[in-house]
């Protein structure tokens, strides 16, 4: 309860037009990668790493990091849940923040790991203390290093989807419009734009027919927008939506919000091909 | 009835497949949501009054005995009696032989979920009594064969003019040209025939929203009047409940109330909200001259001091199904038992097992937009997650998933290891998919490539390629 009032106060502070002073002058940040960040696309990581560094902070990656632990925690295997929390704790807790460009790996190490260690006398402190300034990438940007006018320029209309994590359990919303909008971007939301869009980790796999029926009704949405842009801060909901858009012939460019504004669109969007790029140019 | 909740997958795919279940469940989908969005941006106190309700039910679970103990003997005082019942097939038995008793031949009833949970129809007609639901959604499923899909709204799964064709079918009496159209008309349909069953009913069975243990009154909560026709028409009036449903005083009530009616179908308060407290008593003008109240546990006293315990705060609004995703898709039919959607995932492996039940916990993606409109702030995603805990530690899950989750769980707890294998991975992968960008089809895969694409690997792990510019630096 009292980490959901918190997050709601700095909303509300951030509403009340009262921008934080800023990161402290040589703050150092984690970059706490994500999985399928790592994996699938890296350049997401390097946009979040500008993203900081344009604010002052010096990035460090330790290589002790693997995954949040998702998979094992919402498949009911606690033990291995708690190691990797451990593991990740030990990893980052000297920074003094730690940024996460996905709001479920950062609702996971904020929300989940003092739930998860609250019974480990030796844990417990330490889980609380990384949670506290573990943050997701652009509520980080908004929240905390108090960004308000973004560097980067993007002409095109986009729409955004909530991804659940970030909007339920940290309060992302109204973060990445600001910046978005800032950067000189035209949002045209979606309907539904806070509704699941079916991925859900493990789900998407075990229960493919229910995923593809919110992902179907996720596809329409986007396509009436007429955006020409997909954003979201989740690389798991991105791959979701741009594999069904692909499959479904939809021509949307999909990307994750971090590469808007660090301005860092070279690359071909997710599950587009460098064909893709050539053809546009 | 029989469950089928293990065949959840099986029981999803035919409710996606169901062209009339699905055109029913648009209504579900706009308006149960923009209603209560309305109501509650109108009521600037409403998560307060959200934590206010949450708090009463917490007091009063860590107090139920001296609750309904309290509740007891304020009920005997008014001239009622308290049954108590462990199980399904005890309070069904206490039922029968009150229906016994007056040699009932018709009985009438209010909606009632616990009903369906003791399956009280069928023992009732097996013994010889006429049962009619009462309530429209009730009765219209009756009519049909089947068993409610929504915990507020029974027959939610069925559209307008399947409505009608089954009145045609049954109301054989009625003239073959009567106005079917309208809601309004099937609605005056459905009360001209439900009258005459009113006014020639024995028994009258309700089921209750709150039992107040202050002054042993039972209150239901409804929209068309019928369940005071049920409970003040009849000679006896049977309440049956489950023992959660206590609340200490009439003033906790009111608080609860002023969430509840908001959350369930967006009204600032329901049309009826309708209190007594036992029979008739000299010098009324009407009531039942017996008054008995069936408290049945059923497995919830197990709950208290369990991970669950959360769960027996559930005021039964239908909130949460009504945001759910997953019970848009499929409709409450494919949990196949008596609670669907969220809460009922959570409470059917209370109350039926997790062996039976586990299936609905684990069809859920932990959006976590039934916890955000509950209005007792119960955290059901987490409560979910519990019963996937209890399914893994007694190795319920399948082999197939406890493999793939041992063999990914050894590399995450050894980076080194880790970040050699993903490296391999998106190289292979990346090679794999050529200049394409994703995959129509991958080994393994096919749970996600059977619908949609899987987007490729650009090449290099983020750990791979941060190694280099550190070492460039």
């Amino acid at each position: 309860m009292a980490k959901r009032k918190t997050v709601a106060a700095a909303i509300s502070a951030a509403d009340a037009g009262e921008a934080p002073a800023g990161l402290e002058a040589g703050a150092s940040v984690g970059l706490f990668v994500t999985c399928l960040v790592d994996l699938f696309r890296p350049s997401v990581g390097f946009a979040a790493v500008k993203l900081v560094e344009d604010q002052g902070g010096q990035v460090g990656v330790p290589k002790g990091q693997t995954c949040c632990g998702q998979p094992a925690f919402n498949s009911g295997d606690r033990a291995t849940a708690r190691e990797i929390a451990k593991q990740v704790i030990a990893a980052f807790e000297a920074y003094d923040h730690v940024v996460v460009p996905s709001g479920s790996c950062g609702g996971m190490i904020k929300t989940h790991y003092p739930e998860l260690l609250a019974d480990d006398p030796q844990w417990a402190p330490r889980a609380d203390a990384l949670s506290a300034k573990t943050h997701e990438l652009v509520s980080f940007l908004y929240d905390v290093a108090g960004v308000r006018d973004c560097q980067a320029r993007f002409d095109g209309t986009v729409t955004y989807h909530d991804s659940c994590s970030g909007l339920r359990e940290l309060g992302i919303k109204r973060q990445p419009r600001h910046l978005l909008e800032s950067a000189g971007v035209n949002i045209a939301e979606m309907k539904d734009s806070e509704v699941c869009c079916g991925f859900g980790g493990t789900f998407c796999v075990k229960y493919p027919d229910l995923s593809n029926a919110m992902v179907s009704k996720k596809a329409a949405n986007i396509a009436a927008t007429g955006a020409g842009t997909l954003l979201a801060g989740d690389m798991g909901c991105l791959m979701n939506m741009a594999g069904k858009l692909k499959r479904e012939g939809i021509d949307i460019e999909v990307r994750h919000i971090a590469e808007i504004l660090a301005g860092m669109t070279d690359e071909p969007a997710i599950a587009g091909s460098p064909d893709d790029h050539e053809r546009d140019l | 009835m029989q469950i089928t909740s293990p065949a959840f997958k099986a029981n999803a795919r035919q409710a996606m497949a169901d062209a009339d279940l699905q055109r029913a469940l648009g209504n579900v989908e706009r308006g149960f949501i923009e209603k209560r969005a309305k109501a509650v941006a109108k009521m600037p106190e409403f998560e307060e009054l959200r934590d206010s309700a949450r708090d009463i039910k917490n007091h009063t679970l860590a107090y139920l005995d001296l609750y309904l103990e309290a509740y007891e003997t304020r009920v005997t005082e008014a001239g009622g009696k308290v049954h108590w019942a462990a199980d399904a097939a005890e309070a069904r038995n206490i039922i029968l032989d009150i229906c016994k008793s007056v040699e009932a031949r018709r009985v009438t009833k209010g909606k009632s979920m616990i009903s369906e949970e003791i399956e009280l129809n069928p023992a009732l007609e097996a013994a010889g009594h006429e049962v009619v639901e009462t309530d429209l959604g009730e009765y219209i499923i009756q009519l049909r064969g089947e068993h409610p899909s929504h915990i507020i709204a029974p027959a939610v799964h069925v559209n307008k003019d399947q409505v009608e064709a089954d009145f045609r079918r049954v109301h054989t009496n009625l003239p073959a040209d009567r106005n079917l159209d309208e809601p309004e008309t099937l609605l005056a349909e459905a009360r001209g025939i439900l009258r005459e069953k009113f006014l020639s009913a024995d028994v009258g069975i309700t089921g209750a929203n709150f039992l107040v243990a202050e002054t042993g009154t039972s209150i239901i909560v409804t929209n068309e009047g019928n369940g005071d026709l049920t409970q003040i028409l009849p000679r006896i009036h049977v309440v049956i409940a489950s023992l959660e449903k206590i609340v200490p005083t009439l003033e906790d009530v009111s608080q609860i109330l002023r969430v509840l009616a908001r959350s369930a179908t967006g009204q600032e308060f329901s049309v009826y909200t309708t209190l007594s407290t036992g029979p008739k008593h000299p010098g009324d003008p009407d009531g039942p001259e017996e008054y008995h109240v069936v408290l049945l546990d059923n497995g919830r006293s197990a709950m208290l001091g369990s991970e669950f315990e959360e769960m027996l705060r559930c005021i039964r609004c239908g909130a949460c199904m009504n945001h759910c995703p997953v019970y848009h898709a499929v409709g409450g039919h494919a949990y196949g038992w008596v609670y669907p959607g969220p809460m009922g995932s959570v409470l059917t492996p209370s109350l039926v097992g997790v062996d039976k039940g586990g299936q609905l916990p684990n069809a859920s993606t932990f959006c976590g937009r039934c916890e955000s409109v509950c209005p007792m702030r119960i955290p059901l995603p987490k409560m979910m997650r519990h019963w996937r805990e209890r399914e893994f530690e007694r190795h319920l899950s399948p082999a197939t998933v406890r493999w793939g989750l041992g063999a990914w769980a050894f590399a995450a707890k050894r980076p080194r290891l880790y970040q050699f294998v993903t490296g391999l991975a998106a190289r292979g992968m990346a090679l794999a998919a050529r200049n394409k960008g994703r995959f129509g089809w991958l080994p393994l895969a096919g749970g996600w490539t059977k619908y949609r694409d899987l987007p490729a690997p650009q090449g290099q792990t983020f750990q791979q390629m941060w190694a280099k510019r550190s070492r460039r630096a």
